[in-house]
């Protein structure tokens, strides 16, 4: 058996293999599958054991949780690698769930297939809105990307014919080999399941030769052109894996919420996105899923004290005006992470993490 | 043929709003080469200072207007100082994502004290505003917009292209490092963009409520609207802004007119996609030589 390591009290690699490596230690490692392990077994039942009569709830808050967490990676491997600013990344949600649900009910596709085929068609929008990026740069893109936003949702609400605007689209219930999904519970393993992929796919992609293309774009897109990248073609491949990111979770939460309308992939859901990828940490695959857990939970906290203030008689008044005040907190914790803390909450648990492993020694 | 010529007074002055709306942000931009999102809730803050000064605390509508002018210079130089301020020298993501969130952050706050109901102001605009050319009358909202558009156009054509302080923010705006050491005030350029800009979009708001009413999402939605006009015009040229906001504003009204006005809201992005394609640095902006 191999010796297990821990933290050296330097830094010593010696190459670059070494400063790749995902897991510094072998507790990492082994943290993470203990994670893992608690994630897909220990919650669905201590769910069940502690909070009996709305452990429903909760796992529509966890499943929330990791759809948004997969789309925030998608949209982190656009901004935070490839700094390419994407005000669309809620249309191209919509254009996810959208896909699976026209690919269900008309094709009548499965489940397995036509989740991955809207991430596909989400991939070629994407790239049909990052084909300015060939001319544009960062600015320029990004109002190129907020007009993608108007026009997906556009097309959304007038193309009746396939899409039956503000009808809505009611999905079948999601099937895996026969195996019903018909309850939160199962749901839960498909979509951890899924973000356990995408992140791991993530993590990977950027250490691979494309992961530092779009980073050596992000740092300086000029002397990464002189080193022989083509622009263009990264560019569009980082608009594509993004938008990929956010087809599947579209997908899954097409089929997790049974019937779709255009109205929820506004402007305000690509903000909501953009803010996970801030608040997460711009660049870091693990800071998205504590962007989206952030966010998911300032969400459901600000529900939850509205609909608290409506059942309490002579509150119900201010619940009603206080509701917007969700945009609100929204907006002051990007202006505020952004001022504060730009790396994010990856930064903050970087700091916590390094100022126990040297305590009480810390210099 | 009537139609036709409503339609075109109509696209011209809906066109001045636009370009008066993009002034401000055109300003900002010129000077700190910072893309302002939260344009549109400028707009809306200025709209609702006037709303509650002339219809709660009653004031003559020229006092209140200046007060509104005054707040609203304030509120871009309070702006600056706390959120923009700390961020010169940092990266252009960092900034475009601190303008959403001060976005979000101002719409929710204006949702949380008005709502998103649509309020009116009293009419106040003299009757003599009003034009007939020709058996078309053009109401005096619209003679009042682009008679104030003019203006202000002008002015601030001239102070940029004149004024000491215009000359400063243009030179900042071309090259920082340059400017800062041949002796320009960097951080007060910031500031005094800032503030102009909020009072000309706080103005624009106004117009913008006598014409429309005065709702927060509409309002915000023309902060919005702002982005194929400057494009269209070029992001860093004040003719070019006038001219794209009359082009966007008339193809809107035609559009709306003629075929849907569903499609109104989406055809300016439309266009803007397909210039951002053919030529992004539109029909006047400054192109920088630069291949990326």
């Amino acid at each position: 058996m191999r010796k297990l390591q821990f933290h050296p009290c330097g830094n010593f690699h010696e190459n670059y293999n070494q400063e790749l490596t995902i897991f510094e230690t072998d507790f990492g490692r082994v943290s993470l599958w203990v994670g893992l392990l608690f994630v897909f077994v220990a919650i669905p039942e201590l769910l069940k054991i502690i909070l009996p009569t709305s452990s429903t709830y909760f796992l529509y808050v966890l499943n929330m949780t990791g759809i948004a967490a997969i789309a925030a990676i998608g949209l982190n491997l656009l901004m935070g690698f490839t700094g390419q600013i994407s005000l669309g990344h809620g249309a191209f949600f919509g254009v996810g769930a959208y896909s699976a649900a026209i690919l269900a009910t008309r094709i009548h596709f499965p489940f397995l297939i036509s989740v991955p085929a809207a991430g596909v068609l989400t991939a070629l929008a994407g790239m049909v809105f990052g084909i300015p990026s060939g001319r544009l740069k960062h600015l320029y893109l990004t109002i190129a990307t907020l007009a993608g936003q108007f026009i997906i949702e556009y097309v959304l609400v007038h193309w009746e014919s396939l899409t039956q605007g503000t009808m809505g689209i009611i999905l079948p219930t999601a099937t895996i080999f026969g195996f019903e999904l018909s309850s939160d519970a199962r749901f839960y393993v498909v979509i951890y399941g899924c973000l356990v992929i995408m992140a791991w796919f993530a993590v990977n992609i950027v250490r691979t030769r494309y992961g530092r293309a779009f980073i050596a774009i992000r740092d300086n897109d000029r002397a990464a052109e002189g080193m022989g990248i083509p622009l263009f073609r990264y560019k569009l491949l980082a608009f594509a894996i993004s938008s990929f990111y956010a087809g599947i979770a579209g997908g899954l939460w097409a089929y997790y919420m049974i019937s779709i309308t255009p109205e929820p992939f506004n402007l305000f859901l690509s903000i909501e996105y953009i803010a996970m990828v801030i608040i997460g940490g711009l660049g870091n695959v693990a800071g998205s899923i504590y962007g989206a857990v952030f966010i998911t939970l300032l969400n459901e906290a600000l529900r939850w004290a509205t609909e608290t203030m409506m059942n309490i008689g002579t509150l119900s008044g201010i619940a009603i005006t206080i509701a917007p005040l969700r945009e609100f907190f929204f907006g002051l914790a990007i202006v505020l992470f952004i001022l504060f803390e730009p790396k994010g909450l990856a930064e903050v648990w970087r700091i916590v993490r390094s100022s126990f492993r040297l305590w009480p020694f810390s210099y | 043929m009537e139609f036709f010529f409503q339609l075109l007074i109509t696209g011209i002055a809906i066109g001045f709003l636009y370009a008066l709306s993009a002034l401000g942000f055109v300003m900002i931009f010129k000077s700190s080469s910072v893309l302002n999102f939260a344009h549109g809730e400028l707009l809306a803050i200025g709209a609702f200072i006037f709303l509650v000064l002339i219809s709660w605390a009653q004031l003559p509508i020229a006092i209140a207007f200046l007060v509104t002018l005054v707040g609203t210079f304030a509120l871009g130089f309070v702006i600056e100082r706390l959120f923009l301020r700390p961020l010169i020298g940092e990266a252009l993501i960092e900034v475009i994502m601190l303008t959403v969130g001060l976005a979000a952050m101002f719409k929710g706050l204006m949702l949380f004290i008005w709502g998103g109901n649509l309020y009116t102001y009293p009419n106040f605009l003299p009757k003599g505003l009003s034009f007939t050319i020709g058996g078309i009358t053009i109401p005096p909202v619209y003679s009042a917009a682009i008679i104030i558009g003019l203006l202000f156009l002008l002015l601030f054509g001239l102070f940029f292209k004149y004024s000491s302080q215009g000359i400063y923010m243009r030179s900042v705006a071309d090259n920082q490092p340059a400017a800062l050491s041949l002796g320009v005030h960097v951080r007060r350029v910031f500031a005094l963009s800032w503030a102009i800009a909020a009072l000309v979009a706080g103005m624009s708001g106004i117009v913008l409520g006598i014409i429309n009413g005065i709702n927060v999402h509409e309002l915000s939605a023309i902060g919005l609207k702002v982005f194929p006009v400057v494009i269209l015009g070029g992001l860093d040229s004040i003719g070019g802004a006038i001219i794209g906001g009359i082009i966007i504003g008339l193809v809107e009204t035609f559009v709306s007119g003629y075929i849907t006005p569903s499609i109104a809201d989406v055809v300016s992005y439309i266009i803007l996609v397909f210039i951002l394609m053919v030529k992004p640095y539109g029909l006047f902006g400054l192109v920088e030589i630069e291949r990326v």
